[in-house]
């Protein structure tokens, strides 16, 4: 096994460890802010519109780390600098 | 397997400059837009009543009232900003759905081009409304120890804009080639449909955290 081999190894690896821990802080924040969201409706449904909303920026504005996560983890896998022959 | 994700492919040569993929498709985004604008224009005045104008009324408003929400007050230039973003960006998005285009900001440069556009649009808006001194003064407030943060956090966030948009279509676009590959013709669809629900909500929060960030520096020193 040369140094070439154990780098695209270790890529990889850790592309897949990347996009889990990645997914589930991600998955944790918008757990909480579904449930707060749904809390908010049942407690106020006149104001929908405003909650849905603010919930769908909140969405997605934590989302984006896991994005981030994703664009790491890919160009591990497909850009990686420091693996030969891409 | 490469993807060739984070390339662009040159389609054709203009004298010696290479003309990308992404370049006709987002140069492409922008004629069909602002001829279907024109025709909506022009329906508008023509003839008020009708549904095309009804249409063009409602997406208009959508977008003034989306802007104005964000900023915090009303500005015609910036509605005008935030809409022509919002409606690229989207128009982007339904262009990429068609087989053998790319989404043009499925490429981190033009998603990295339209973050800059904000990143220069916050100190123009800034200076225009509170003058070069007004504007500056913002660095330094409420300390200014804090200068080095706010510089950081100025190239963070439009780095960030940059990435969230570029990351959000790309693997969209991603998913739907590996479903292709693995399990076939139209297997996608539920896919390609969630990916324009995902372009629509990246649209509204690109064009949300733009006017943001637009409007915080437009009221600098109002908050006292």
């Amino acid at each position: 096994m040369n140094d070439q081999t154990l780098l695209a190894m270790c890529s990889i690896a850790t592309a897949g460890f990347t996009m889990a821990i990645g997914a589930l802080g991600a998955a944790l924040g918008e757990s909480r802010i579904g449930a707060a969201g749904m809390d908010a409706l049942a407690r106020q449904p006149d104001e929908s519109d405003a909650i849905t909303r603010n919930q769908f920026v909140g969405l997605a504005m934590v989302e984006s780390t896991a994005i981030f996560c994703l664009v790491i983890a890919l160009v591990l896998l497909f850009a990686n600098p420091f693996v030969a022959g891409q | 397997m490469n993807p060739d994700l984070f390339s662009d492919q040159v389609l054709a040569e203009w004298g010696a400059i290479p003309l990308t993929s992404t370049m006709i498709s987002s140069a492409a985004v922008s004629v069909l837009l602002v001829v279907s604008m024109a025709w909506v224009a022009r329906a508008v005045r023509e003839q008020p009543d009708g549904r095309l104008a009804a249409g063009g009324r409602m997406t208009f408003r959508f977008l003034a009232d989306l802007v104005r929400q964000s900023a915090g007050r009303p500005s015609p230039t910036l509605e005008v900003f935030g809409g022509s973003l919002f409606l690229f960006i989207f128009a982007s998005v339904l262009l990429g759905q068609l087989p053998g285009v790319r989404t043009p900001t499925s490429n981190l440069a033009a998603a990295a081009a339209l973050a800059f556009l904000i990143f220069i649009a916050v100190p123009v808006a800034g200076i225009r409304a509170r003058g070069p001194l007004g504007y500056l003064r913002r660095y330094l407030r409420p300390n200014p120890l804090l200068l080095p943060l706010h510089l950081i956090s100025e190239l963070s966030r439009t780095v960030a804009l940059a990435l969230r948009l570029f990351g959000n279509m790309m693997s969209g676009q991603l998913v739907v080639a590996l479903i292709v590959a693995l399990a076939g013709f139209l297997v996608p669809v539920p896919l390609m449909a969630l990916d324009l629900l995902i372009g629509f909500l990246q649209a509204y929060i690109f064009t949300i955290l733009g006017c943001v960030y637009i409007g915080a520096a437009i009221q600098v020193g109002e908050e006292q």
